[in-house]
Parts: C-alpha cells; sequence; structure tokens
C-alpha cells in the first residue's frame, strides 16, 4: 500500500472542517417552480427537447408514484421529506456548451477545485493513454460537459449524457431504458423515473473493449434541488467496460435528495465493472445538512457468461439506503460485490447487495466492509437467492464490520433464500473493534493517534481497494482517513 | 539514562507501584527480575505510556526530560521502545508497510527527512538476515499467524530498524524455544552499544545467560527491592523469590 503514506500525510493536513469540497459556486441558475406535479414533469421534458414516447414515460411513472409510500423497513430514522417544497431541475442558465470554451467559467473552475480535469488538453499532458479518463460531469440538473468523446467514437463506443442520447440514439435507449429497474420498482425509483434530468448513456458495441476508463462526476450544487440522475450502460457480446462515478456536494444546513437509477445490461460474454466513490455532504458533528442518498442500481447479466462487477466505496451522505444488485440472468453468467462503508458523526449507512441467481451455474461473490465510528449507525443488508432453475448457484458472502468507539453501531442482516437444493451459499460475518492494545502497540512505534487509525483500517478495508482502479484506490483510501478523522479519542 | 523516581502508579484503584525508584546509566544493560504480580509489566507499560495507568506520583526522566508529560508516540520518537510480551497482530497491514511508516514517522517527529525505499529496503534486509527473517514473513500482514517465536523476532527486528536509546524488553523469552532464544539474544546483543541502554524484564535466569546484565534488580510489590550484579540473577535461580516475597511484605 504506497499511499499509505500519503493517507497519513493527507489526514494530518487537514483541519477539523473535514469536508473539503463543501464549497458553492456562485452562479445563475434556471429552475422549474418548486414542487411536483405533471406540469413540472412536462416542463423537465420539454427542455430536454424529449421525444412523446418519452413524455408519456415520464407521466406515467409520476402518476404510478403519487400511488405509492415512501419505504421505511431500512434502518434509518429522518424527519419526513417534503416532496413538494424541492426543486426538481436546475441548470446553469447559459446556453448548452458546444465546445469547452463555451462552458460558464464558474462551473469549470468548480470541476478543477474538485481535481476533476474537464479541458483535455491538460489531461493529455504526461497522462499514459491506458491511465486516461473520460469525464461527464453533471451539474445538479444538467451534463455540462464530456470528454474524449470523439476518440471514443472511433471505437464505437458513445458515451454522452443521456438526454442528448435520448435525442441521437432513441431506439437503443428506448429498447433498453427502465428494463433493469422498471418504473413501478420503488418509491425512489418512479420518483426518478418521472423527473430524471441528466444522467450518463454508455453503449460499448460487440467485441469492444472500451479505450479508456469512463467516468461520471455528478455535483449538487443548488440549494433544495433534488438530484435525480439517470444511468445506462450497456455492454454488447463480448465487450468490456470499466466505468467509475464521483459525487460531491456543497455545505448546506438543510438537507438534499439524491435519488438516482443506475441500469447495466451485459449480454454474452460481456463485462461491465462500475465503480463508485461517494463523498457527498455528510452533515455535520450533530447531524444537520447532508445529503439523502436513496440510489436504486441494479446490474442484469442478461448474456450468457456476462459478468457485472460492483465496488462502492462510500463515505458521504446523511442517509445512505442503496443496494447495487445483480440479475445473474445468463447461465454462467457472475456478479460481484465489493464495498466499504464508511459512516461517522451521525450518519446512517443502509447498504448492501442483492444477488438473484436465475440461470444455471451462475455464481456471486459479496465482500463487504463497513466502518462505524462517532455516533453512526451501518448496517448491511444483502439477499442471495436462487431460482428453482438455478443449478448449481454458488455465492461466497464476507461481512466484516469495524468499530471505532463505543457510540457506534453496526447491523448485518442477511437474507437467503434457496429454491434449488443444487445451490450452495456460504456466509461468513465478523464483528471487531480497533483494539485500544493495537492502538498503543502503534503509538509505541511512533504513530499518532491518526496514523494508527488510518493504518488499520486500511489494512481492514484492503480486499476491497484491491478491485479499484489505482488512481481511485489511492483517492479512496485518502477519502476514508479524512472521513474517519477526529473518530478516535 | 534513565531515572525513575518516587514512582506510584495504579491501575482501578489498585495500586501496582509504590514509589519505585530505579537509574538505568547510558550503555548499561539492567535486568528486572520478580515473582509474578511484582508490577514488572506496568512497569514496562507506564514507561511506554499506556493510558489504562493512572500515575499518582513521581517522575520518569530520560536524558533529563520528563516522558510522563509526553504522549507514546513522542516517547518513541525520543528513543523509547518497548518489546511487547505479547505483539499485536495488525491484520492486512503489510509488514514492510508497518515499518516504512513507524520509522518515517519517528524521523518526521525528530525534524528528520524521510528514509529513501532503496535504503529502506537495503536496512531491513540486512537486519532480517541477521535475525533469520524469511523474506516471505515481510511479505505478510504484521504478526498475523506468526509463531510465538516468529513474532518475538519481528519486534527485535523493529527494535534494531529504529534504533532507539532505551529498550524495554518485557518477557522476550516466554514461548520462546533454545534455538529461538539464542537468535533473539543475539539480536539484542549485536544492538547493545555504547549509549544505548536495556531495561531487560524476565521471571527466568537462562535469558541472561544470553543477554548478560551489568545490573540486576528484584522486583516486588512495586519495588526494587535489591539490586547486585550479574550473579544476583544465579543466586535467585537457586532460591527462588521466597524471601523476597516475604521481605516486601
Amino acid at each position: 500500500m504506497p499511499a499509505v503514506q500519503e493517507t497519513i500525510d493527507r489526514v494530518r493536513s487537514i483541519d477539523l472542517d473535514q469536508y473539503k469540497y463543501g464549497f458553492e459556486t456562485v452562479i445563475e441558475m434556471e429552475k422549474s417552480v418548486r414542487g411536483l406535479s405533471e406540469d413540472v414533469v412536462r416542463f423537465i421534458s420539454a427542455k430536454k427537447d424529449e421525444p412523446e414516447w418519452m413524455l408519456e414515460w415520464r407521466l406515467d411513472a409520476y402518476r404510478r408514484w403519487l400511488t405509492m409510500q415512501e419505504p421505511d423497513w431500512a434502518r434509518v430514522s429522518y424527519d419526513k421529506i417534503d416532496y413538494n417544497n424541492l426543486y426538481y431541475y436546475a441548470a446553469p442558465k447559459r446556453p448548452a456548451a458546444l465546445s469547452l470554451d463555451e462552458i460558464d467559467p464558474e462551473i469549470l473552475k468548480t470541476y478543477e477545485k474538485l481535481g476533476i480535469p474537464l479541458r483535455e488538453v491538460e489531461v493529455l499532458e504526461g497522462i499514459a493513454p491506458e491511465r486516461r479518463v473520460a469525464v461527464d460531469a453533471v451539474f445538479d440538473s444538467v451534463s455540462v460537459a464530456t470528454t474524449f468523446k470523439k476518440e471514443l467514437s472511433k471505437a464505437g463506443v458513445i458515451f454522452m449524457p443521456i438526454s442528448e442520447a435520448l435525442r441521437e440514439y432513441p431506439d437503443l435507449v428506448r429498447k433498453y431504458l427502465g428494463t433493469v429497474v422498471p418504473v413501478t420498482d420503488n418509491f425512489f425509483a418512479t420518483l426518478n423515473s418521472a423527473v430524471f434530468s441528466d444522467g450518463s448513456f454508455v453503449y460499448i458495441p460487440p467485441g469492444v473493449r472500451c479505450p479508456m476508463e469512463l467516468s461520471t462526476y455528478f455535483r449538487i450544487n443548488e440549494r433544495d434541488t433534488g438530484q435525480f440522475e439517470r444511468t445506462l450502460i450497456i455492454a454488447d457480446k463480448g465487450s468490456y467496460v470499466s466505468y467509475l462515478e464521483g459525487c460531491t456536494a456543497p455545505k448546506r444546513d438543510d438537507n438534499q435528495l439524491h435519488a438516482a437509477v443506475v441500469e447495466l445490461v451485459a449480454l454474452d460474454d460481456a463485462e461491465i465493472k462500475y465503480s463508485t466513490v461517494q463523498n457527498w455532504y455528510p452533515g455535520d458533528n450533530e447531524g444537520k445538512g447532508g445529503i439523502y442518498n436513496f440510489v436504486t442500481k441494479r446490474g442484469d447479466c442478461r448474456g450468457a457468461r456476462s459478468k457485472i462487477s460492483w465496488t462502492q466505496v462510500e463515505t458521504g451522505s446523511a442517509i445512505t439506503w442503496k443496494y447495487p444488485s445483480c440479475i445473474l440472468r445468463g447461465d454462467d453468467s457472475r456478479g460481484e460485490f465489493y464495498s466499504i462503508a464508511v459512516s461517522n458523526g451521525m450518519q446512517q449507512v443502509d447498504s448492501g447487495t442483492k444477488m438473484i441467481h436465475l440461470g444455471k451455474n451462475t455464481s456471486s461473490r459479496i465482500i463487504s466492509k463497513g466502518i462505524s465510528a462517532g455516533r453512526s449507525q451501518n448496517t448491511y443488508r444483502g439477499l442471495v437467492s436462487a431460482h428453482k432453475k438455478a443449478k448449481n448457484a454458488r455465492n461466497f458472502t464476507n461481512c466484516d464490520s469495524l468499530l471505532i468507539g463505543d457510540q457506534c453501531g453496526a447491523h448485518t442482516v442477511p437474507y437467503i433464500e434457496s429454491k434449488n437444493a443444487s445451490a450452495v451459499f456460504e456466509h461468513e460475518a465478523t464483528t471487531s473493534k480497533i483494539s485500544e492494545d493495537q492502538m498503543f502497540y502503534c503509538q509505541q512505534r511512533g504513530l499518532s493517534n491518526e496514523e494508527a487509525t488510518a493504518l488499520i483500517v486500511n489494512g481492514f478495508v484492503r480486499d476491497v481497494l484491491q478491485q479499484l482502479p489505482m488512481e481511485f484506490a489511492v483517492e479512496a483510501q485518502k477519502l476514508i482517513s479524512i472521513s474517519l478523522e477526529g473518530s478516535v479519542g | 539514562m534513565l531515572e525513575i523516581k518516587n514512582l506510584v502508579v495504579q491501575i482501578e484503584d489498585n495500586r501496582i507501584l509504590n514509589g519505585l525508584n530505579l537509574t538505568v546509566n547510558d550503555g548499561e544493560v539492567a535486568a528486572i527480575m520478580g515473582p509474578n504480580g511484582s508490577g514488572k509489566s506496568t512497569l514496562s507499560y507506564v514507561i511506554a505510556g499506556k493510558e489504562d495507568y493512572e500515575v499518582l506520583d513521581g517522575e520518569i526522566l530520560l536524558d533529563g526530560n520528563n516522558v510522563l508529560e509526553m504522549s507514546p508516540d513522542e516517547r518513541a520518537a525520543a528513543g523509547l521502545f518497548l518489546a511487547f510480551q505479547y505483539p499485536l497482530e495488525i491484520p492486512g497491514v503489510g509488514t514492510m508497510t508497518f515499518l516504512k511508516a513507524c520509522i518515517n514517522a519517528q524521523r518526521r517527529a525528530r525534524g528528520e527527512g524521510e528514509i529513501s525505499t532503496p535504503d529502506f529496503i537495503r536496512k531491513v534486509n540486512a537486519a532480517a538476515d541477521k535475525l533469520e527473517i524469511e523474506k516471505d514473513m515481510l511479505k505478510r500482514a504484521l504478526n498475523v499467524g506468526f509463531s510465538g517465536g516468529e513474532k518475538k523476532r519481528m519486534e527485535i527486528l523493529q527494535m534494531a530498524l529504529l534504533e532507539p536509546k532505551f529498550c524495554v524488553l518485557d518477557e522476550t523469552d516466554s514461548g520462546l524455544d533454545i534455538d529461538a532464544l539464542r537468535i533473539v539474544s543475539e539480536g539484542v546483543n549485536a544492538l547493545r552499544a555504547q549509549g544505548r541502554s536495556f531495561l531487560v524484564i524476565t521471571h527466568y535466569q537462562r535469558l541472561l545467560d544470553h543477554i548478560v546484565p551489568d545490573t540486576v534488580h528484584v522486583m516486588s510489590k512495586g519495588l526494587i527491592v535489591k539490586t547486585g550484579g550479574k550473579e544476583l540473577a544465579l543466586e535467585l535461580e537457586k532460591s527462588g523469590y521466597a524471601d523476597y516475597r516475604s521481605e516486601a511484605a
């Protein structure tokens, strides 16, 4: 772990005000009226210049949503969200930029501050081709820039804002949208279906290995604004793509809602690797402010021998409600879920995965590492099921929880359902504390409190960090240390 | 030089050390022997700064500076090293990573530059060879799955790399077979140099056959009750601790 030293330096250099992405961009915005109605849905659809069928799709979702109840089974508690007091659309006032030069300089500056390069020229300098990352930057409700589009299109890869894809490749979007997460799937997914404003669309043609990492960077800026992004990734037969998502938001006293939907489709022999580094504003130490993160992520291993792998590092949000899942439909398909969920302060995390084995010889692997500090609550909730026809389904689950201090909680809620006698499911779970003896041992060798904690925690999450693309692993490692700053007394 | 003056320590209302006095000069190897429960391990923890112990009175001076006012990591940077009786396991943290982090933390605390990677690797390899530590062991997570003997050798490796001024060895011989005892002792003897002092805590004479002390102190009921040369250890081996139990009572 070469980054340990860097982690330690980073921890040392930060002040008590831990969340470094909490700044606000002052920029003129165009917003929908406050609240939600059919008119607002129509407004969003019109803004995006969408085809008629898409508007109908949204309206149908909206009407369904009105009949649905917010779920309350997760181990999280929060004041009721007033859905009529939110803005469902907010976009920078400047017209859509055709080139980077036309982007509002304030927005460019925002992404620079966040360390996300939007200027390809700058990105190109001194970076080996295989280390390049194409970025789609989503600012509140709209995508403001997508880099490396030309180079990707040479390989036949489509990577663009979903609003643009709806205009340019309507048939392709229509064929797959809502086929993994149906419109009526759950309260938050249905809401998203009605009002989603942007997100990324990716299509990898048959046999193509995407020439670079794809990445979307989400930023919520506006007050009282919900972000409802929609991501759709299709890996056609025999293709491969690695995709990374990052998120931040300014510090605000009130809570902001983020209800995203991500759908992945892997056809025969295709592989999708989806990584998330989630660092939404978590609220202050008293639990004031922070993002409510209610996200539906699901991958469909539709083809034989296909593979979908979710890796997530969750350090932000006041509330996390998120279960990236795999439907193992194709025979011999494989699903993976690697997760590090860190909670500190008053954060509440209820996260995990679902592995639904439908096809023959399907296999899945779940490695979950929960770290709780402060007064936070951290729950792993996971379902592994085997359908009647899922002959020889295999699952291995390992859930480890690490507690720091004595005021936090870790909970593991596994659900296992097997309707096929040949299925073999294994489940391992451990809960441990960073012991005072371990801390003393490290300190006796010269490490400070923070350094010792960072080292022990890095050791705990190592299996999962190894799954992340190298540069993101380094970032994730730093993020984890920063999130735990001050958690050891 | 380490000077302990009138040290009074309790843990959860139990008095463990009762005004202990002890001086270890530069370059001196001092052994502390004593029966179970005499406060030997407590003394080592208090020197290193473990939290659970309440120091009611007294001073511990390292080269004139009161270490009781320092945090454990500051004491380490000042040159104090404790070889643990039961070294801790740190899962997932590679031994090399741990060693480098510790060396650099101490160097930074002393305002020195960080060690270069080639220098670091050279140093570790040289020290590991002397202690007959396999390269494979250095690649594993620190102390995880190590045998008792391997853990103790790892303690001495750390001591060699950190180059402390004052080393406390807490029952380093416990759990060692004859061969491991020889390797560990040779490792310690190699570090006996002008200026570096050792406080060797042990129940048994046999360690002192290998690490020959300059002075031997007998501890009982939280006090040093007798001090002598290396022959005192041999005496104890014959007569046992019975005399000292009653003496202090």
